[in-house]
């Protein structure tokens, strides 16, 4: 029996060890706002965070899950809104908004991490989470007014 | 059924309750409003709460267009935005057209928003009227109210629904179209409606489609187009926790159309177990004539065909007899690979056969596609399909092609249970429609200043009509005029041929289309020509443009398709150009930049989908040969704009989109298999890779509305190598960029 955090709030798995936290998060919990893109760690559409960390669900086993704090999308503003989604509309960032969840999670990371981060810092960070959209330059918009830095 | 009703008060799911329902103006919660409601139009019904329902009846895939659309009808029905509730239709030839691709939706529908808004107004100031017994003329909508000055008498629109129900839906010739000064929402900066729900992730895709009872898909497809399934032993599935069974799903029978690839499927309770249980199926294939096919061989079987006279399809002037007469010549070859759409969502349907009936939930961009698809490989009719439209999480073509929910209705039928269909990565990008790989070839006769005196352009590609049609292997009329037989230069000899070739793969439209190669090939041709000559390549590219006029078009043996807009409303006008491009070399200072340090500027302007657009590209190559694009330029005449906001991010992204197949994008096939599989072998424009600033400039134009979300991308390609070849030397003819070395 595996036990965990989602969102806050207490869980318990008894399925396949191996199994994703992705797929527990959407199939099992329907947590659909983090999302599968590759399922390989390549496009971070399935970021949430474990323990704080941006961590590629789709690549993180629900054995390597057990006893952690699990932070979703749905749970990010929970409380109040993180000042990252109120960027990200400010921007109207999103077009198809897919890959938007895993974003602002990764986004969120950085600002934890680093609160007044560099062009460099913000390219280094997101790298790994991919808009096929094209929204880079207003992400990069979103998550410079959010930290309140300037472009 | 509790997580049904969770998501209907989200209003996703909501339009299951009832098909048709939303058309009444029916409120998904509100059973009452169903005998009250009124629709005067199939795209908008009023409550009797006042709330405006309008239908978006094309698909949401990133353009903003669900949102766009119902603003027109909000604007002329003096609606408040606030109180409008957009309501996705399901897939019905009642709505017109909800093909979402071809750049079209705005071009196609924006006259029939605004009456159906206009209608639904007159009948409330109509209705008022009668209420206060005055002259109609004297009562006006104003932000869901329709006042009567003279008396200073007021009416919610709710208050009227009643009355106005009652009365005849006026003639179109009866309507009042509001003048531009009074627009509201119409080329104003509105946000859609979707923005909230992205950032909490709250928006439902077809990926995130839940029927209940539902088993999880995964599929093992024929490895080749056209292969057959031999054998398979399952054996070793059904030990696999989650596993319910497998299933056969036949494969299809030529032409291969939007008909499921066949295959042998594991049936789980999650998306988790299906994978792992394909992973123990053992299947063997006959591969057929496909299995021989190999991209290196092919590319070289396509530049040996282009040295050959083809099928003229446009032909002016003697071009033979200015290059036997020229003194200079200039010829080139260009290649473009096959292309993978690869949008962030996969393919991914989840589909219920019930009582000879199938009712699905899509990320579709044509449900009347997905209706006449499932019921082809289910044998009813396709009314007897309800395909529910969900958000796209991207869709560039790719998911107007409905093999995917095929597969979903089919295993449902064999399972008994509703079943959910999720393509992995790999499986999207092994089994994609492909964007054509292309082959070109460009001569030019040159006067004294390096000005073409002839030019011949020819082509070879597998074509879409293979899709349609397996013997197919001349261009489509539609190919042919993206950006080809349509070419508007002011050369007196000029010849377009076509030469035939054979698919071996599925071949797609992909966001721009047939606009993708052709446009790196004329373009790149232009600056070379332009280098030759040592001429400004933007004085250049105008000095070919000649004097402002509209061209007529006229290809030999076929009709110009101009997106099937007649050369009328529509002309190829190379004043239009010639002022995209100005802006665009204007905005970027074009004039001012000399190309230094590896830095250097590089330019192409063209007109796709009825829009003109002229990109200009910096880019940066450092001492190591690592390319960086710090700036483009982008000027646009889509004629009327109707959300700039959304205009210009569509030009953004296509400027990402742009780069990604420049630079990167490259399908190959070798024994008869696609080799790439996923993001690290298909890489797409990372965000230091994509262009770090895009600047849009929408150029004011009393034109009609023409396309917006594909005419950014067909420039960015020639942009990119023009301004490489300005910065290193080096001539870019065969894309992807990265299989060149920069320095």
């Amino acid at each position: 029996m595996i036990q965990l955090k989602v969102n806050g709030s207490a869980k318990r798995f008894d399925g396949d060890p191996e199994m994703p936290l992705l797929w527990y998060l959407r199939d099992v919990l329907d947590y659909t706002g983090t999302k599968f893109g590759c399922g390989a760690g390549l496009c971070g559409a399935c970021t949430v965070h474990v323990n704080g960390e941006a961590t590629r669900s789709c690549v993180t086993s629900m054995r390597d899950a057990a006893g952690k704090e699990i932070t979703t999308i749905e749970g990010l503003g929970a409380k109040s809104e993180h000042p990252l989604q109120a960027a990200w509309k400010q921007c109207n960032v999103s077009q198809c908004g897919y890959c938007q969840s895993g974003q602002i999670m990764q986004a969120a990371a950085l600002l934890k991490a680093k609160p007044k981060p560099t062009n460099a810092d913000i390219d280094t960070a997101m790298q790994g989470n991919i808009c096929r959209c094209g929204t880079y330059q207003r992400i990069r918009q979103a998550i410079q007014i959010a930290a309140g830095v300037k472009a | 059924m509790t997580h049904i009703e969770k998501v209907s008060r989200r209003g996703f799911l909501g339009s299951a309750i009832g098909a048709g329902a939303l058309v009444l103006g029916v409120g998904v919660e509100s059973a009452e409003a169903a005998a009250a409601a009124w629709s005067p139009s199939v795209y908008l019904g009023l409550e009797p709460n006042g709330t405006a329902v309008i239908v978006a009846h094309r698909s949401e895939m990133g353009t903003g267009i669900r949102s766009v659309l119902p603003m027109v009808v909000a604007d002329e029905l003096e609606a408040d935005w606030q109180k409008v509730r957009v309501q996705q239709a399901v897939g019905d030839t009642k709505y017109g057209s909800q093909n979402t691709d071809g750049s079209c939706s705005i071009r196609d529908f924006y006259d029939a928003m605004r009456e159906a808004g206009a209608t639904a107004r007159l009948m409330l100031e109509q209705a008022a009227a009668k209420k206060w017994n005055v002259p109609a003329g004297e009562c006006k909508g104003q932000n869901h109210f329709v006042v009567h000055a003279k008396s200073g008498k007021k009416a919610a629109y709710g208050e009227l629904v009643k009355i106005a129900a009652t009365l005849p839906v006026p003639k179109k010739g009866d309507l009042r179209l509001k003048p531009e000064s009074e627009f509201r929402y119409i080329g104003k900066e509105l946000p859609t409606i979707d923005q909230a729900d992205h950032t909490r992730g709250a928006g439902r895709f077809g990926i995130d489609a839940r029927m209940p009872g539902m088993l999880y898909a995964s599929i093992e497809r024929p490895p080749v187009l056209g292969a057959k399934l031999r054998s398979f032993d399952d054996s070793a599935v059904k030990g696999v926790k989650g596993v319910v069974q497998t299933s056969t799903i036949p494969g299809f029978k030529p032409p291969h159309l939007f008909q499921a690839l066949g295959g042998v499927a594991v049936l789980a309770d999650s998306t988790w177990s299906a994978a792992q249980g394909r992973k123990k199926l053992k299947v063997e294939w006959d591969l057929g004539p496909n299995g021989a096919f190999d991209s290196a061989r092919e590319k070289a079987e396509i530049l040996a065909k282009i040295k050959q006279p083809g099928k003229v399809v446009r032909n002016e002037g003697d071009v033979d007899k200015v290059f036997a007469g020229a003194s200079r010549i200039h010829e080139a070859s260009y290649y473009v690979p096959l292309l993978s759409h690869a949008p962030m969502e996969p393919p991914a349907a989840v589909a219920e056969w019930r009582d000879g009936k199938v009712v699905t939930y899509a990320a579709t961009q044509n449900p009347q596609a997905v209706q006449e698809a499932v019921a082809g490989a289910m044998g009813i009719k396709k009314e007897d399909v309800t395909c529910h439209v969900t958000l796209l999480g991207g869709g560039f073509g790719r998911k107007s092609k409905p093999d995917y929910v095929c597969e979903a209705a089919i295993l449902s039928r064999q399972v008994g249970k509703p079943v959910k269909v999720v393509w992995s990565r790999e499986d999207d990008i092994k089994f994609d429609f492909y964007h054509a790989n292309a082959g070109m070839y460009m001569k030019a006769a040159l006067d004294e200043k390096g000005r073409p005196t002839a030019w011949l352009h020819r082509s070879a590609f597998p074509s879409i009509g293979s899709t349609f049609d397996a013997a197919a292997e001349y261009a489509m009329e539609l190919e042919m005029g993206m950006g080809w037989v349509d070419l508007p230069y002011a050369i007196a000899n000029h010849r377009a041929e076509n030469l035939p070739h054979k698919n071996h793969v599925r071949i797609g439209w992909m966001r721009a289309v047939a606009h993708i190669y052709h446009a790196f090939a004329i373009h790149s041709f232009v600056d070379e020509l332009a280098a030759a000559a040592n001429r400004d390549r933007v004085e250049y590219i105008l000095d070919l443009l000649g004097p402002d006029r509209q061209v007529p078009i006229q290809p030999v043996g076929m009709k110009y398709w101009n997106n099937d807009q007649g050369q009328d409303k529509f002309p190829v006008d190379t004043a239009r150009l010639r002022r995209v491009l100005e802006v665009a070399a204007e905005k970027s200072g074009w004039a001012n930049k000399k190309p230094g340090k590896g830095r250097a500027l590089g330019v192409a302007a063209h007109r796709s989908f009825l829009t003109y657009v002229a990109a200009v590209v910096e880019v940066e190559v450092d001492e190591r040969g690592r390319l960086t694009i710090p700036r483009v330029d982008v000027a646009v005449d889509a004629g009327q704009i109707i959300s700039p906001e959304r205009a210009r991010s569509q030009v953004e992204g296509a400027a990402v989109f742009g780069t990604s197949l420049a630079m990167m994008g490259e399908i190959t096939a070798a024994d008869g298999r696609i080799v790439q599989s996923n993001f690290n072998n298909y890489p797409v424009a990372r965000i230091q890779e994509a262009p770090r600033v895009t600047h849009v400039h929408l150029v004011p134009s009393k034109a009609p509305a023409a396309g917006i979300g594909e005419p950014g991308v067909p420039p960015i390609a020639p942009a990119i190598t023009s301004a490489i070849f300005a910065a290193t030397g080096k001539r870019i003819r065969e894309l992807p960029v990265r299989k060149t070395k920069l320095v």
